[in-house]
């Protein structure tokens, strides 16, 4: 179990992995996300399950390269094991037929907002998705979204692919455009933030899902608890998805910095160690 | 398995043992004392603090029990653990004999000895206690000693298991409720096989109870017992997500235990809890107790200077000695009681002051302010007061009006109990859940669907490990019967 089975680079720092998870393949819902943990004293991180292949009994991941932990994940290659891999942890996303759908992506929260299009589209909804990088080479899973949606809008912020400017700005020329019924957005807290402020000055109902530090995963520590309309919620046995306008996203902010001091020398040790061997 | 017929009272051996010396001279014996790490050593490392008895201390001490005809120590242990035959084996020197009585009721005598109140069960009955007014037998040092013994000898005993019955069970969890039920069962003749949500196997055993208190290698040799029993463990694997319990039926599973814990933390819900450094006792200790986090592991963990623990209960003490492990200046208790109503055992308190933790009694915290990163800076205390007793007949605090003092920390550790952990009962489909979120159960821990039992904090919303493998004997015991007459 938990070999890998195929890894691509979708960019130099972002990885996709194809990972041996018969159980968690077959089990997997839209929204889920898996625990994974690499060596006896790894960290256990949480990664939202972009694909998954039932027949294969794989599941698909997709790792941005920032800390220790992801670096250990991101060196693994194709025929090594995952020391450690649990899941599906979370509430599935809440699938429907709502009309028309708006899927909005950002960086490496494409991936995990991929198997949520991919059920919006099978209900029956009309789905428009935007995907939002810096730049050009950080697009990513273009291609697989173009298959699922009935329209992609592609943002970078320096317009060396698409159109040029932030998110927010594809959003909103649609919803000046047409009536959208529901708003899904997965992405960087600040992204998720505007993205929620926008829609809902256009009233439309929105759904983010949330990336918290994680221990368990399992509701035991409370290391990922957000506010949700002023309550204290666990992203991992609440979530991770929750009403957009309600998240109190630069408390979110604030919590994701808990270790970056840490996390910052760690990765810097980590680095002087791998290069000089 | 019940057939303790080589260890009765009356067997010729333990006759004889009672005539070799008088009641009369036993209770003169003063009761012995354990061996502990100086505190100024013992709080700058993880070692255990508690070293265990001496062999020539534990063959004295076995000769204070009187081996009472009518035993009241074993009603006290719940696990009914058969107290004065293993305490007569220690006193004959046949301690490995010792360590297979403790065996046939208790899957895990090593950690029992050492995280079980005796204090509240097994020793406040024994006969010392309640009628001589002495100190009672050391239970506890006994059991430890007896379990450790028979570990360093490399000759565990395996206890004797019923021929393979054909029927397979299964087991949410591989803590104390699931690993005494997974063991009562294999003992039984069932084909166990333990599903645990974590990678490591143990449940609370290792992630919230500290080394310094119970070292895992202990737990570890005693899991090994248990799975050379034929019990056979699966970990990252939660039964209702990874595998549904239809599943598991079509796999020929005939019978399931969830003993899937607390686990889920409380908080108190006042301003500025979700600062950072702001946290639960569960995330402080599973950070560093199962991740490794300030020692070996990869997994980082925030402590300070000024570390303040919210609480009184024994997960408390873990959790402000640890934060005195991790070079804390000033590692304090903040309870809104006083020391009187504190749950935490009268042990631990002992042992956290020796080791230089600040007690702040009758204060409560109500607000905590952090600096532009949001870490948190300073907590606001409000001094309480004792009032009348409440529905625990613990006397209740009470505000002293305007009594409020603000002080400095960096870290603040919430450890005023533990929910029960949705994850599993939400995952199966016609569990009865209560209002506080945890199992209903039968008298006999059956769970509203019939083929399903459930014991320890998952049915109790937070209670101890000795309590927790009582349930998992007691499940153990109704489900067999169960199955017997469904089967």
């Amino acid at each position: 179990m938990n070999k890998i089975l195929k890894k691509a680079f979708f960019s130099s720092n972002v990885v996709y992995f194809e990972v041996e998870a018969p159980l968690i393949a077959q089990a997997r819902k839209a929204g889920h996300f898996v625990l994974v943990k690499v060596g006896t004293n790894g960290e256990r991180i949480p990664l939202t399950i972009a694909a998954s292949d039932t027949t294969k009994g794989s599941i698909s991941l997709v790792v941005q390269r920032v800390g220790v932990s992801s670096a250990k994940l991101c060196a693994l290659n194709e025929g090594d094991y995952i020391t450690d891999l649990v899941g599906p942890l979370g509430k599935a996303t809440h699938i429907e037929k709502y009309g028309t759908v708006l899927c909005a992506g950002g960086g490496v929260g494409v991936a995990p907002l991929l198997p949520i299009v991919e059920a919006m589209k099978k209900a029956g909804n009309k789905v428009i998705t935007i995907l939002a990088a810096r730049s050009k080479e950080l697009v990513i899973l273009e291609e697989q979204m173009e298959a699922n949606s009935d329209e992609v809008i592609i943002m970078t912020d320096d317009g060396t692919y698409g159109k040029k400017g932030i998110i927010t700005a594809g959003i909103e020329e649609v919803l000046l455009r047409e009536r959208v019924d529901m708003c899904v957005t997965v992405g960087p807290a600040v992204m998720m933030k505007y993205v929620a402020l926008l829609t809902k000055q256009y009233n439309v109902p929105t759904m983010a899902s949330l990336n918290t530090i994680m221990v368990d995963g399992t509701g035991m520590c409370g290391a990922c608890r957000v506010t949700v309309g002023g309550k204290t919620k666990f992203v991992c046995v609440d979530g991770p998805e929750f009403d957009a306008h309600q998240v109190d996203f630069d408390e979110m902010q604030m919590r994701l910095g808990s270790y970056k001091e840490i996390e910052q020398k760690a990765m810097n040790q980590y680095l002087t160690s791998t290069t000089s061997n | 398995m019940t057939d303790n017929k080589a260890t009765s009272r009356n067997t010729p051996w333990r006759e004889q043992l009672r005539k070799t010396i008088s009641n009369k001279e036993r209770t003169v014996i003063t009761r012995v004392h354990m061996h502990e790490l100086a505190p100024d050593i013992r709080n700058k490392n993880n070692e255990e603090v508690n070293m265990g008895l001496t062999l020539d201390e534990a063959l004295l001490e076995a000769k204070r029990c009187l081996d009472c005809p009518n035993p009241t120590c074993t009603s006290g242990c719940p696990v009914n653990i058969d107290i004065p035959s293993f305490i007569k084996n220690i006193e004959r020197n046949a301690i490995l004999e010792a360590a297979a009585v403790l065996k046939q009721t208790s899957a895990l005598p090593a950690v029992c000895g050492r995280v079980c109140p005796q204090e509240k069960q097994c020793e406040a009955s024994c006969i010392y206690t309640q009628k001589l007014g002495k100190a009672a037998v050391a239970i506890g040092y006994l059991e430890r000693f007896a379990a450790d013994y028979e570990r360093k000898s490399g000759k565990a005993s395996i206890p004797e298991c019923a021929p393979l019955n054909g029927i397979k069970i299964a087991v949410v969890g591989s803590g104390p409720a699931g690993l005494s039920f997974a063991g009562d069962m294999a003992k039984r003749g069932y084909k166990v096989t333990v599903f645990e949500a974590l990678h490591e196997i143990g449940g609370v055993l290792k992630y919230g109870i500290p080394e310094f208190r119970l070292p895992n290698d202990i737990i570890d040799a005693e899991i090994e017992n248990i799975k050379q029993m034929g019990v056979e463990i699966i970990t990252n694997c939660i039964v209702g997500k990874t595998i549904t319990y239809d599943e598991l039926k079509k796999q020929g599973y005939k019978g399931l235990f969830v003993g899937s814990g607390a686990g889920l933390p409380r908080f108190m819900n006042i301003p500025g809890e979700n600062l950072i450094g702001v946290m639960s006792s569960n995330e402080y200790l599973t950070r560093i107790n199962l991740m490794g986090a300030s020692r070996n592991g990869d997994t980082p963990v925030l402590s300070g200077e000024n570390v303040a623990i919210i609480g009184g209960g024994n997960t408390a003490m873990d959790a402000v000695r640890t934060a005195k492990r991790l070079g804390a200046k000033h590692a304090m208790i903040v309870y809104r009681r006083s020391e009187q109503e504190m749950p935490a055992r009268i042990e631990e308190i002992k042992h956290a002051k020796e080791e230089g933790v600040e007690f702040l009694t009758l204060h409560n915290p109500i607000e905590y302010m952090g600096d532009e990163q949001g870490r948190v800076k300073t907590m606001r205390l409000q001094k309480m007061a004792l009032g009348e007793p409440d529905a625990s007949g613990r006397r209740s605090p009470v505000e002293i009006p305007g009594a409020i003092e603000t002080i400095t920390v960096d870290t603040v550790i919430v450890s005023i109990g533990v929910s029960p952990n949705p994850l599993v009962p939400s995952s199966i489909p016609g569990l009865t859940v209560s209002k506080w979120g945890t199992l209903v159960v039968s008298d006999d821990l059956q769970t509203s669907i019939p083929a399903i039992y459930a014991g320890g904090d998952i049915v109790r919303g937070g209670a101890t490990v000795i309590l927790a493998m009582g349930d998992g004997r007691k499940a153990a015991a109704a489900m067999d019967q169960y199955l017997m007459s469904n089967c």
